[in-house]
């Protein structure tokens, strides 16, 4: 089918028949239609791309910009504003190789492994305080949110007593559903005064963290401007924090929510980094995928998209597709390797992702550690999805053990 | 076994340092080292799935018969 010929346009985001399970249409489109018309919540029209080998080509290509706010370029949503139209997400793309280099000091492997301990105490201290208020309890709201805020805050110096602020911070910067329009302006506002106080301490008394890395560092000649700064530290609390956090609330559902898969783990807890991948890659709820814009005429899948197309790739359907991947539905603790495309590739993909595993394989081996007959208190069925601004997430997961 | 690496493509993601910490190496700022060209066959494994992996596709691996 080409796309000239498609009648049906379908509405985007596809919905999912259940909190776990992906949309029907993804593997009719991956099949007959890997260049799909969609209309977007604004009434735009964008093309979406299924197939694993169309979405890789299309995420690593520069022609495929990131420039969602140029003219013609499709709106993702009737308000705008969404995390890639931003002026912040323009200046964000313009300083990005800048930014990448600075920000890549921290987040290489090695460094990512040294902080590992530190996540793991704090794995602990959370459960213990869980473990303590007994069950049944909320996964999300005991370890899954909190977490990935517990670390940031580490990498940016930012002491434990303002661990919440910046919990309550971020979630009311991101969460459309549960805030009011002024709730996040108040948000925005207080956070940024919050960072512009913060950084000036570290200019004055610099310690071990990557703020105070950044405030040293000097690039091209030039020393990172105070906004700048703020900036990156709001940039890593929104690319690290509801990420991670309904990263976590899933792969523990999807764990649990078949309890085979679970007590594989406790049999044989060596297989934590290989189940982790497999989570990222067999998660359906993964949110809107990746925008792209062309401006010049581009083949993907043997069909020309003219210039001007607003390009979806949903990198989720991409990471099942039965091309790509043996037994694709089927989710393989053990499956190796497993080159998914959650992160993204190329240039682009995402400079925190050995942090964000990190972070999932500690979870995943302090509750198999700790909380072995952990189980879902609810039907798997019964969970409520989040629909996140960059990836889909869970309300609640409770559980007992 | 020999590994060419393309430092062009790296992202710097660190895939290879976690899956084969003998063989590759991250730069300050996270773009790929090569410390053994050609590792020891107990290796191989686990330097074919960093090169499968790489979100760059920066690792490219001549396999000798």
């Amino acid at each position: 089918m080409s796309i000239e010929s498609s009648d049906q346009v379908l509405d985007y985001p596809l919905r999912a028949p259940a909190p776990l399970e992906p949309p029907e249409e993804w593997a009719k489109l991956r099949q007959g239609c890997p260049v799909a018309h969609v209309r977007l919540p604004s009434g735009d029209s964008a093309v979406l791309l299924t197939r694993y080998n169309d979405v890789r080509q299309v995420l690593a290509d520069p022609r495929f910009t990131r420039q969602l706010g140029k003219e013609g370029a499709a709106r993702l949503s009737e308000e705008g504003g969404s995390v890639f139209e931003t002026e912040e997400a323009a200046s964000l793309t313009e300083g990005h190789e800048r930014w990448r280099r600075l920000l890549h000091k921290s987040f290489t492997a090695k460094r990512v492994s040294a902080m590992q301990p530190r996540i793991e105490a704090m794995a602990d201290q959370l459960i213990d305080d869980m473990v303590k208020q007994g069950a049944p309890a909320d996964l999300v709201a005991g370890l899954a949110f909190p977490l990935p805020v517990w670390v940031i805050c580490e990498l940016l110096g930012i002491p434990d007593i303002d661990r919440d602020k910046l919990a309550y911070w971020s979630n009311a910067m991101l969460n459309m559903s549960q805030f009011t329009r002024q709730e996040m302006d108040a948000a925005q506002a207080e956070f940024s005064q919050y960072m512009m106080t913060h950084i000036a301490a570290k200019r004055a008394a610099p310690g071990e963290d990557l703020l105070s890395e950044l405030v040293a560092a000097v690039d091209d000649g030039h020393p990172l401007t105070e906004r700048e700064l703020m900036m990156i530290g709001q940039g890593i609390l929104v690319a690290g924090h509801e990420t991670t956090s309904n990263t976590i609330a899933k792969m523990m559902a999807m764990l649990l929510g078949e309890r085979h898969r679970w007590e594989q783990l406790v049999a044989d807890p060596s297989l934590v980094r290989t189940a982790v991948e497999e989570v990222l890659r067999f998660d359906a709820n993964a949110g809107f995928g990746l925008p792209r814009f062309i401006t010049e005429d581009i083949e993907v899948s043997g069909q020309k998209l003219p210039g001007g197309t607003t390009v979806i790739c949903n990198m989720a359907a991409a990471n099942r597709d039965e091309k790509a991947y043996e037994r694709a539905d089927h989710m393989d603790l053990t499956r190796s390797p497993n080159p998914h495309l959650t992160f993204g590739v190329g240039p682009h993909s995402c400079v925190g992702q050995a942090l964000a595993r990190t972070e999932l394989q500690t979870t995943l081996n302090v509750l198999l550690r700790r909380l072995p007959t952990l189980e879902l208190a609810v039907p798997p069925e019964e969970l409520a999805r989040r629909e996140g601004l960059l990836i889909g997430g869970l309300e609640r997961v409770p559980v007992r053990w | 076994m020999r590994i060419i690496v393309d430092v062009e493509k790296c992202c710097g993601a660190g895939q290879c340092v976690l899956l084969a910490p003998k063989v590759f190496d991250q730069r300050d700022d996270g773009i790929v080292v090569l410390l053994d060209e050609s590792p020891a066959p107990e290796l191989h494994k686990a330097v074919r799935e960093a090169a499968c992996v790489c979100p760059g596709a920066a690792i490219r691996l001549e396999e000798q018969a």
